[in-house]
Order: C-alpha cells, then sequence, then structure tokens
C-alpha cells in the first residue's frame, strides 16, 4: 500500500487542502460559461459562512463572511 | 465471545471486589478499595444471566449489497452535484471518467475502484447516444455490483462553455504562473493553467 510513499499533488505540498483547490477549480469552471449559464451560475458561488474564535473557554466576537446583503 | 457475555458480567462483579489493587496497575490517587451497594449487586445478580451483551456498531449497519454472480449487462450511473442530481439510477452501456490517474472507460462488471476526478470532460454512452460534461473535479466510486456513483462539485454540458473566455483564462493564468512567487500562488496559477488546459481540449474534441 502506498501509505506514506505516494508523491503528493502539488496543491497540497503548497498547503491547500483539496476543498480549497475542489472549489478553485469549480469557480474557474463557471467564469467559463456562456451568458444565461453564467448568471444562473453566479448564485452557486457565493459564500455565507462566521467563524468564532475562542480563547480562555469564551467565545469572541464571530467574524462573518457573507457574499448574500442580508444581514 | 458473546455467548460468554453472562458469565463474564458476573464474573467483573465479584473479579473487582478481590483485584482491586492488582487490577488498576496504573491509579495512584484512588481510594483504597471501592465500596460495594449489596442492594445493586442483589439485583444485578438477578438481571444479569438474562440480558443480552451491548449490540456493537457493526450490528448496526446494513449489509453490503450483494455482488451478482454474473456479470450485469447494464451499468447503473448516479452522477450528483452539490444542488441538483444530473442522473439518477439510469441503466447505460459505459461512462468514461476524467480520473487523476487518465481517462477510465468504465464498463459493467468493472472492479471495484475509488478514483478521484481530475478537470475533464465525463462521457456516459448509451446505446449510440453520448451525453458529454465538464466536470470541474470530484470522485467516482465504482461499486462490486456496477453500481457507479459520481459526485462533482461543478458539471456543465461542453456546448454551455465560451471559447474566448477559456482561452482568455488559459492565457491570464500562463502568465500568472511565469511571474508567481510564493508556493501558494504558483499552486493557484499552475491549477487555473490546468483546468483552462482541460476546457480548451474537451472544447476542441
Amino acid at each position: 500500500m502506498a501509505s506514506s510513499g505516494a508523491a503528493v499533488p502539488f496543491w497540497r505540498a503548497a498547503g491547500m487542502t483539496y476543498i480549497t483547490y475542489s472549489n478553485i477549480c469549480s469557480s474557474l469552471v463557471r467564469s467559463c460559461l456562456k451568458e444565461p449559464y453564467k448568471s444562473e451560475a453566479a448564485s452557486r458561488e457565493k459564500v455565507h459562512f462566521a467563524v468564532t474564535k475562542w480563547a480562555d473557554g469564551k467565545p469572541e466576537k464571530p467574524s462573518i463572511r457573507s457574499d448574500s446583503s442580508e444581514d | 465471545m458473546y455467548r460468554q457475555a453472562p458469565r463474564l458480567l458476573i464474573r467483573a462483579l465479584t473479579g473487582g471486589r478481590r483485584g482491586a489493587p492488582a487490577g488498576r496497575p496504573f491509579s495512584t490517587d484512588v481510594p483504597a478499595a471501592p465500596s460495594e451497594d449489596a442492594a445493586f449487586v442483589e439485583a444485578w445478580r438477578k438481571v444479569a444471566p438474562n440480558i443480552d451483551p451491548p449490540k456493537t456498531p457493526l450490528a448496526f449497519m446494513k449489509p453490503r449489497p450483494p455482488t451478482p454472480s454474473s456479470i450485469p449487462s447494464k451499468l447503473t450511473v448516479n452522477f450528483v452535484l452539490p444542488y441538483q442530481s444530473e442522473i439518477s439510477n439510469k441503466e447505460v452501456d459505459m461512462v468514461i471518467v476524467p480520473a487523476t490517474t487518465g481517462q477510465m472507460g468504465v464498463l459493467p462488471g468493472h472492479v471495484s475502484t475509488i478514483a478521484e476526478l481530475k478537470p475533464g470532460v465525463l462521457s456516459v454512452h448509451e446505446g449510440s447516444e453520448v451525453t458529454k460534461y465538464f466536470v470541474s473535479s470530484g470522485f467516482a466510486f465504482i461499486h462490486a455490483n456496477s453500481v457507479t456513483d459520481i459526485v462533482a462539485v461543478e458539471a456543465v454540458p461542453v456546448d454551455h462553455l465560451d471559447q474566448s473566455l477559456v482561452q482568455k483564462g488559459l492565457a491570464d493564468f500562463t502568465q500568472k504562473l511565469n511571474s508567481a512567487t510564493t508556493d501558494l500562488e504558483k499552486a493557484e496559477a499552475q491549477i487555473g493553467v490546468d483546468v483552462h488546459s482541460a476546457l480548451n481540449a474537451a472544447l476542441s474534441g
């Protein structure tokens, strides 16, 4: 079994995770679409998440990253 | 092992009393001997021989679907994207998946495989008709019973692609690759070049 012998892909060697790689690939494909399909795909590019760092067992203020305009 | 369970459940009680100091070699600040609740021990002795041993997670899992003894004549394909199910339980003759190890043709009776996909063209062959999708990346799981599950983040029919945007993207990223400094920039530019080359090949192929 190639447990420690398999060559790592170039993106992992540069510190990227598979998810980041996969998301970059899909956004590049979406940017190459023809017009009506491109605007339909734009909604799939939107990202919304909140990151909360913890210190001393207490949550700090969450930082929210959002591409949609809701508050 | 489970046949012995009632016996072991009772033995754990009596063995615990006798062997407590010796039975816990790594404990340092533990009270001298564990105290026992006689009422509990009585009640437990009554129930223990009659209860079943606890179930392990394996007992709750559904069994694997059976591998048919003769090779089926058709492949069952499921192709899903995060936002929709492109193909669901369709019987086809062959699919060609763009695996990182090269274009892989999957026929009924293919050996069980998990393949990571690279940006490329996925083609589904049914009779004389071929449906092609450009897949951004994903995985293909081929099971022993000739069911193939393909998951991708983004898949578009090849005629939804805009040739001029693809060529412009390829030129941009090739230029970025030459001027990239950090490892991360180089990796991102390389990904751009790979994806756009694959898009180009799909459009011209």
